[in-house]
């Protein structure tokens, strides 16, 4: 039958095998049901315990939803009429435009300001979260209390949202997109830490080992055995960072940390609907190129590391 | 026991060191090059942010102290004191923001499921395996990608515009960046299904509904879960601030406080935001191991 399907080269191929397969072979299955559920019934019988447990878990998740569109004053009507605005501003969206060029040219530096703000944001976060990688990690820092320390330290970082810094940094160095290289930061060096050490505990003790055989010593370990293997984890994880970053450093400009978001802000507020358009097409057109772009580099990055190894 | 490694002669060793020494060379210019670039990329990027590092170093005082300040009583009967001599007073309005919490915690958990039900929708479309014409699968997934490129502050700020103030416009946000972010990842798990258990239940006798049950349902969802889960993690970071632009939770109050300077409430809301965020990514990712250890072991 497979034969038949691959001479006459059927592009549903491996679909309309299964198709015969099971033309062919269920019917005589379940011709035999029955008498297998007599002879194997606690099979057939299933859990009940599982089963219960599975409603249980599905009704409380889809009581809490209840709960909480009550408690938000989720209402049909406040929906409806809401969309039926949204559809209205959609319609005065296109097409998009700017306005006036020169208004495009400020859109257009302030994009780049965005971009050059989530590069620096990035870079400074995984170079200042590389040690603290290494003394987050259960296999490098034996030291359990730092070890600790270290871990809840980056977790307390990590909880505080990127705009929260922003506004904090505001306080620092005034308003500005220096605010928000810093904002970026911060919020990464916590997310940084916590991946570099995942990476590093996940490092092969083999060559560790090798490293140490040779006599090599605790920084020939760290730069010979461990270095190779997570250098291409984390410039993956890096580069995607600085993918996301790009996206949320479009935000910071809301409460005044510079790029594109301040314009976006002012937009939305006085209603440019068009204006609006043109800078979420401009955002999306950003981002795809860098997405382009460190898909190269991360190939880039790994393929030279398959040839080394 | 000691051990001695055998040395090679010299001549023999030569020839050796002066290979490594070669082809190393290629490669270290090659990353020299790269970091030589990324360096330029940085300085030009750093222009154009208007970074000033001397600037910078000569405020940088002032974060440690905005930190105390905000760790300070400016006001009542402990003026001038650390918060945690009296931390009644601190907490002053714990109730009040305890319900705040709770509402921030409910836009994340109903954002998180709609943006869930959206996405396991569309991941099928999505699917290379699954999705029936190309043109629908192409669409679908440019409409995934808007959907988590727009960030959600900026749809939750046209949504404050649309369907009024308060958390409405905020689950409706993260809904949306939800939805996009779960599509793909959901896509990228039904396309790497095995097909073999599928080919097993339809030779059993298995109905279509049978078969998505027992044998597409079981491979895809503990890495569904996985990823709702962390999801939810990261949407009760955004709900915290959904409150910046009016869309309900506690953000309205952290904003306020930090705009008004009541230094001590800053760092009363951010204590407690802290907390939550903590208590959350502690259970989820209890929640997430039992998940997928029942799974592999079933």
């Amino acid at each position: 039958m497979s034969v038949l399907v691959q001479m006459s080269g059927d592009p549903g191929g491996p679909m309309s095998t299964t198709r015969r397969v099971r033309a062919a072979l269920g019917p005589m299955a379940r011709e035999n049901r029955p008498e297998l559920e007599k002879r194997h019934p606690e099979i057939f019988a299933g859990s009940l315990r599982t089963r219960v447990a599975t409603v249980a878990v599905i009704a409380g998740l889809i009581g809490l939803f209840v709960f909480a569109l009550w408690r938000l004053d989720f209402s049909f009507a406040r929906v409806g009429s809401g969309l039926g605005q949204l559809a209205h501003f959609i319609t005065l969206m296109v097409p998009p435009s700017a306005g006036t060029t020169t208004r495009f040219w400020l859109f257009l530096d302030s994009l780049g300001e965005t971009v050059a703000i989530s590069l620096i944001g990035t870079l400074t976060a995984a170079l200042l979260a590389f040690p603290f990688g290494f003394l987050a990690a259960k296999n490098v820092m034996t030291q359990r209390v730092l070890h600790f320390l270290t871990r809840r330290g980056l977790d307390t970082i990590r909880g505080v949202d990127t705009l929260i810094w922003a506004l904090i940094w505001i306080n620092v160095v005034g308003l500005g997109p220096f605010a928000g290289i810093l904002a970026i930061m911060s919020s990464d060096f916590g997310a940084f830490g916590k991946l570099f050490s995942e990476a590093i505990e996940a490092v092969d003790r083999k060559p560790i080992e090798g490293v140490a055989s040779t006599g090599g010593s605790r920084l020939a370990e760290i730069r010979f055995a461990i270095l190779p293997q997570i250098l291409p984890v984390i410039a993956g994880q890096v580069l995607y960072y600085f993918e996301s970053n790009t996206r949320s450093a479009t935000i910071i400009g809301i409460v005044g940390a510079g790029g594109i978001g301040m314009y976006l802000t002012e937009a939305i507020r006085t209603l440019e609907w068009q204006q609006v358009s043109l800078l979420v097409l401009m955002i999306l057109v950003a981002v795809a190129i860098i997405d382009q772009i460190s898909a190269r580099i991360r190939f880039a990055v790994i393929g030279e590391r398959r040839i080394e190894t | 026991m000691p051990t001695t490694l055998p040395r090679l002669p010299d001549d023999r060793l030569r020839p050796l060191a002066e290979a490594y020494a070669r082809s190393m060379r290629a490669a270290r210019l090659k990353t020299f090059a790269g970091v030589a670039g990324l360096v330029v990329l940085v300085i030009l990027a750093g222009w154009f942010a208007e970074v000033d590092l001397v600037k910078m170093v000569r405020r940088i005082g002032t974060v440690s102290d905005y930190v105390g300040r905000i760790f300070t009583f400016d006001n009542g009967d402990h003026v001038g004191r650390p918060v945690f001599v009296a931390p009644g007073e601190w907490m002053w309005g714990l109730s009040h923001w305890a319900k705040l919490i709770l509402e921030t915690l409910l836009i994340a958990y109903a954002g998180t499921v709609l943006g869930a039900i959206g996405g396991f929708v569309l991941s099928f479309m999505a699917a290379r395996n699954l999705g029936r014409s190309p043109w629908l699968r192409g669409g679908v997934k440019r409409f995934l990608e808007f959907c988590r490129t727009v960030p959600e502050l900026v749809f939750a700020l046209i949504f404050v515009i649309a369907f009024g103030l308060g958390a409405l416009p905020g689950v409706l946000a993260l809904a949306i960046h939800t939805t996009g972010a779960l599509g793909k990842q959901f896509a990228e798990v039904v396309e790497n299904i095995d097909m073999k258990p599928v080919e097993g239940t339809t030779a059993a006798g298995g109905s279509w509904w049978q078969t998505v049950r027992f044998a597409a349902v079981p491979q895809v969802l503990p890495n569904f879960v996985s990823y709702t889960l962390l999801r939810f993690e990261i949407n009760v970071r955004g709900a915290s601030v959904m409150g910046f632009v009016g869309a309900g939770g506690i953000g309205q109050d952290l904003i306020e406080a930090i705009r008004k300077f009541y230094y001590a409430d800053v760092s009363a809301i951010l204590v407690l935001i802290i907390l939550t965020v903590m208590v959350i990514d502690l259970l989820t990712e209890r929640l997430r191991h039992r998940f997928t250890d029942t799974e592999s072991r079933a």
